[in-house]
């Protein structure tokens, strides 16, 4: 590999110091702290406006922060100029909502970019890539040539999984991933990274609201409340005594995903 | 006591609430509103019945008697549901706000024209980078667009410059017949359209067309995240969608004016032929003995001047859109009214400069 980052033996796949984030005078986080560990999938959650979506554009580069440091894979970013930028890029994979996939590429063009840019791979074997990364996503092999508005809302956002896959990221980054899908096509997706997850060792941060998701495949969640994360279990984050965590996890719909969750359990 | 009857439902209050409000002004100061009678009732009938009530009651409470069960439920939600109307908040001193608009428009332009600038500083950095490594130009990027601000403009290019080919003809025509010298009709045209109006209408055309396209497009992708989904793959957006689309239009838009000059004057030479009977090779003849070729360059030569700049504030105004979709329609007007305004002034300063440099 060309990748002028070692694959090292750090325990932390990211870790965000003092993160402060701010719009104007409008403070988003403040002092935040988060660590990652390989290999695990984390979920992010809060509450609407608390800044989930920025923090994660904030890591993956695409918002300066005010304050504080990102360190990913053992490497802070935002230093060492644009070869280090470009060698931290392509070890992290983003899935968008709704995909984000080049409306004017086709499907297997759109898997085959990120290795145009950063591979130099024959036209012949970046093709063969990009349907294998289409098939390991469980689409059928005609959806190579088709454009993203040929494609289903469920199938598009496969399809910005292969993507982001493309360069065997260490470290897959999803934005409410199961957002807008029907309970049958979240399932299915939520088993889809959890396999992509356990085969190929990744480490999977993803926001979400979906709670079947967060008790399905996360093994821990961060919570962002008041500027900040508290993050850990499930079962720990339900002992801390704060009205938003209660209600979350404790609502109706907190404890409907609990009792699915262990009847699917029981069922294994 | 004031009794309600009948539907209190959204398409029956629209009528009744005059008589309602007639009503209740007789029978101020009632202790009770009976509504056994009341049929239908939905949540803007409830709304209306208690504020009734509360008219009718002017300050004191006015109970409601003879409610049914199946109407109950819904009184209770709208009661606990009503709010104190307010009035539109105080926006204050109505000149100081114009002055303050004012202020703060200025203030977004001038904001936005630093932003301009620093834009067209790094397109011109993606472009000269381009030009020093060409195996990155993305060829089918810059093709596509050559086509579809290029080739796809040629109908409406040509159709409109052979009208004002035609419209000039004419008018000079009429003008120079009163002192008979019908045949400087053919100066009049080839100079006209050549120094100037051959570009500028194809550039505001290309404005109009091209220019909102660049801005609607890369705003739309602004929109769906996929300027974020290039960013985080590594591709620089201005290098993938903006320099391929400033440089496509570079070279289209000087042969679409040299496409228009051509028709302009088939135009005033169809024109000439039917107005004045001066026949189309009388007409050449008279082009080439009184127009000089210098005119044909002065006006060319604005031409990747114009394209740069409609080019360059398309783009601009596509990466600015924000992530709603109105933002594209905004913006994509924006886009257009400035890209005409720039147009218009750097034919200004064009003519003021050869003015000067008397060509």
């Amino acid at each position: 590999m060309t990748s002028d980052i070692p694959a090292s033996t750090h325990p932390l796949a990211i870790h965000v110091r003092g993160l402060r984030t701010q719009f104007g005078s409008h403070v988003v986080h403040d002092d935040l702290e988060l660590a990652v560990r390989r290999g695990e999938v984390l979920g992010i959650v809060g509450g609407s406006g608390t800044g989930k979506s920025v923090l994660l554009r904030t890591i993956i580069g695409l918002n300066r922060p005010a304050a504080g440091e990102i360190e990913v894979l053992g490497h802070l970013t935002g230093t060492g100029g644009a070869a280090a930028a470009k060698a931290i890029r392509r070890r992290w994979g983003v899935l968008f909502q709704d995909g984000a996939l080049f409306s004017s590429l086709t499907v297997a063009e759109n898997v085959e970019a990120p290795l145009r840019e950063h591979s130099n791979l024959s036209p012949r074997l970046r093709r063969e890539v990009a349907e294998l990364k289409v098939a390991l996503v469980g689409l059928p092999p005609d959806a190579n040539d088709k454009y993203p508005a040929e494609l289903s809302g469920g199938m598009r956002k496969r399809a910005g999984i292969a993507r982001a896959l493309a360069l065997d990221p260490d470290i897959l980054f999803l934005d409410e991933p199961t957002a807008g899908l029907d309970p049958i096509g979240a399932s299915n997706f939520d088993l889809l990274i959890a396999d992509l997850q356990k085969s190929l060792g990744l480490t999977v941060v993803m926001i979400t609201h979906d709670l079947d998701s967060l008790y399905a495949i996360c093994d821990r969640v961060a919570v962002l409340i008041d500027k900040k994360t508290r993050i850990d279990t499930i079962p720990e984050l339900m002992k801390i005594n704060h009205p938003w965590i209660q209600e979350y996890f404790g609502g109706p719909r907190g404890r409907a995903a609990i009792a699915s969750a262990e009847r699917a359990g029981a069922a294994v | 006591m004031l009794r309600a009857a009948g539907d209190w439902t959204t398409a029956s209050i629209g009528d009744a609430e005059r008589a309602i409000a007639n009503v209740v002004r007789q029978a101020r100061g009632v202790k009770q509103l009976n509504i056994a009678g009341l049929g239908q009732l939905d949540t803007n009938g409830a709304m209306l019945l208690l504020e009734t009530a509360e008219l009718a009651g002017e300050g004191q409470a006015v109970a409601l008697t003879g409610v049914r069960d199946e109407h109950r439920r819904l009184l209770e939600v709208i009661a606990a549901a009503s709010v104190r109307h307010t009035d539109a908040p105080d926006d204050g001193n109505p000149v100081l706000r114009v002055l303050a608009e004012v202020g703060e428009t200025a203030l977004k332009l001038a904001r936005e024209g630093v932003e301009l600038l620093s834009f067209s500083g790094a397109a011109t950095m993606a472009i000269v980078g381009l030009a020093l490594r060409p195996w990155r130009i993305r060829w089918r990027g810059l093709v596509t667009q050559l086509q579809a601000t290029g080739l796809n403009a040629l109908p409406i290019v040509g159709l409109l410059n052979f009208l004002i080919g035609v419209v000039l003809a004419y008018q000079s025509a009429n003008q120079l017949s009163k002192f008979g010298a019908e045949l400087l009709t053919v100066d009049s045209v080839g100079v006209g359209v050549l120094r100037e109006l051959g570009v500028l209408i194809t550039a505001i055309i290309v404005a109009g067309r091209s220019g909102s396209a660049f801005t609607a497009q890369i705003g739309s992708m602004r929109v769906n995240q996929e300027i974020d989904a290039m960013q985080t793959i590594g591709l620089d957006p201005i290098e993938v969608l903006c320099a391929p689309r400033i440089m496509a239009l570079m070279i289209t838009l000087p042969l679409l004016v040299f496409f228009a000059d051509v028709m302009a004057i088939l135009g005033g030479a169809v024109a000439s032929m039917f107005a004045l009977d001066i026949t189309l090779t009388q007409f050449a003849k008279q082009l080439q003995a009184a127009v000089s070729i210098n005119h044909f360059w002065v006006g060319i030569v604005k031409a990747p001047v114009m394209a740069v700049m409609i080019a360059t504030i398309g783009c601009f105004h596509g990466l600015k859109v924000s992530s709603n979709a109105a933002s594209v329609g905004q913006r994509t007007t924006q886009s257009v009214v400035q890209s005409v305004f720039f147009v218009i002034a750097v034919d200004a300063i064009f003519s003021i400069f050869f003015l000067i440099i008397d060509v």
